[in-house]
């Protein structure tokens, strides 16, 4: 009996050491899994699809909405320069709500309380247009988002959520993410499963999609219950994520296959 | 009259394919040592379709595994080749393997094939199921004890 419950207590802590957390020179983008095709069609602006979604950001950048009639340039001007390096720091806390917001929940706070206009639906032509456009002026600058001192229980509940077990698979992010980037998922790489390019452009969905859309593939993939989007748990694991890739480049819009 | 009856009739094939198969009680089994001796449906599994169901992706075998099935493009590589399985293991070893790896190894990333417990926030269309039935398990282990080298 004691035997047993001494292998068991050997058993859960080989469990728990296990999982490592990548070296910080081990790190690397999704992209240096890619190949050279996709990695050109990433590099080529005319090439990337992406770029259609980042045209169309511009374009809405500059247009008035909702009750203020404001557009976002009304308040933030030229966002070669206002935004050069925002999205590098989200998901961002923020005070009012107590609690860190992604940057499309940024994007839908300005709506809502400086537009006076309705929030877009998340992964919304509009939504991924704005977000696009506003990530792309932080596009090769490094990921420091996590560092406020208030963030820290989200980054914490994050990186927990990262290495929880779940699904009828019961499986953990980590489980494929740290402890298996560098093998195939039936024949797919698996990757680190970096944020840097987000929003990106995945071939698969012919389409651009978020960092929450591509959480609750993983998250369904387990068969595991997807959270909804916009909930804590999608934000935290975007923060953790970005505190995990702290100092790599922005990519945004990247291409993934 | 007719309408009524098709549409209480449509009614009840909705629902029986909505009903958590926590109704499915799993079949109650034994483990000896590192194996489970008896089948669980106490018949013998049917290795065709135990093949079939192996390289099926709603099985999920070769997302992790590789194995003899030179007709599939795509296979993993996180877990041992397949091929051999069945002369490296008894078939009451494969069964345990298939039904509960986890019981031989806490810290493996492969999944518990008949079990329902112990498990966190599993999605609504997979709740109090197990991954694959009794008959499944039966038929994937017929297979693999063919697979010797
Ligand atoms: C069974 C393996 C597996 C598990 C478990 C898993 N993923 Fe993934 N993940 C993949 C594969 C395969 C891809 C697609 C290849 C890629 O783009 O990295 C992917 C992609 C990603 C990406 C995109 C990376 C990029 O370069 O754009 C992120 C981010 C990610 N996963 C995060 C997570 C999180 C968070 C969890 C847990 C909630 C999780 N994954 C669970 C296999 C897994
Ligand atoms: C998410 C990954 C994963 C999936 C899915 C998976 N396995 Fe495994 N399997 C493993 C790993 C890893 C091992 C190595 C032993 C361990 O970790 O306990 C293993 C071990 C085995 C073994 C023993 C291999 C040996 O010779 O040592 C057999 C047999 C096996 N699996 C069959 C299957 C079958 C059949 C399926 C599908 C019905 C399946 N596995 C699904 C990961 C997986």
């Amino acid at each position: 009996m004691k035997f047993a419950v001494c292998i068991a207590l050997l058993t859960a802590m080989s469990g728990a050491a296990l999982a490592t957390e990548i070296p910080l020179a081990e790190r690397r983008s999704g992209y240096s899994f890619m190949s050279a095709d996709t990695k050109a069609m990433q590099d080529e602006d005319t090439a990337n699809p992406g770029m259609l979604f980042v045209l169309d950001g511009e374009a809405l950048w500059t247009r008035k909405a909702g009750g203020a009639d404001k557009a976002c340039a009304d308040c933030h001007g030229d966002a070669g320069v206002s935004m050069k390096g925002v999205a590098a720091h989200y998901p961002a806390f923020e005070k009012t709500l107590g609690k860190p917001i992604d940057l499309e929940g940024r994007i839908n706070l300005c709506r809502t309380n400086h537009q006076q206009a309705s929030p877009f639906a998340y992964e919304s032509r509009e939504l991924l247009a704005l977000s696009a456009y506003v990530a792309q002026q932080s596009r090769g600058m490094p990921i420091a988002a996590g560092t406020d001192p208030e963030l820290a229980p989200f980054v914490d509940k994050g990186r927990e959520l990262f290495m929880q077990r779940q699904g009828q698979l019961n499986l953990a992010c980590a489980n494929c993410h740290d402890d298996n980037w560098d093998k195939k998922l039936a024949g797919s790489a698996i990757t680190q499963g970096q944020p840097t390019g987000y929003p990106l452009y995945r071939l698969e969905w012919q389409s651009l999609g978020s960092l929450q859309r591509r959480l609750r593939a993983c998250i369904t993939g387990i068969r595991a219950q997807a959270y909804d989007y916009g909930s804590p748990e999608l934000v935290e694991l975007e923060l953790y994520l970005m505190t995990r890739a702290h100092g790599m480049p922005i990519e945004t819009p990247a291409v993934r296959p | 009259m007719a309408r009524l009856a098709l549409a209480t009739l449509l009614a009840a094939a909705l629902f029986a394919a909505c009903a958590p198969a926590g109704a499915e009680e799993l079949r109650p089994y034994t483990v000896i040592g590192d194996a489970i001796p008896a089948s669980l449906t106490g018949a013998k599994g049917d290795a065709t379709r135990g093949r079939a169901l192996v390289v099926e992706r709603s099985s999920a075998c070769i997302l992790c595994h590789s194995g003899p099935f030179p007709e599939q493009a795509f296979q993993g590589d996180l877990a041992p080749n397949l091929t051999g399985s069945g002369s490296r293991w008894s078939e009451g070893q494969l069964r345990l393997r298939l039904v509960d790896a986890a019981h031989l190894n806490g810290a493996t990333i492969m999944p518990s094939y008949y079990r329902v417990d112990g498990l966190t926030r599993v999605g609504a269309s997979w709740r109090g199921k197990p991954i694959l039935s009794a008959e499944q398990i039966e038929d994937i282990v017929a297979y693999l004890v063919t697979l010797r080298n």
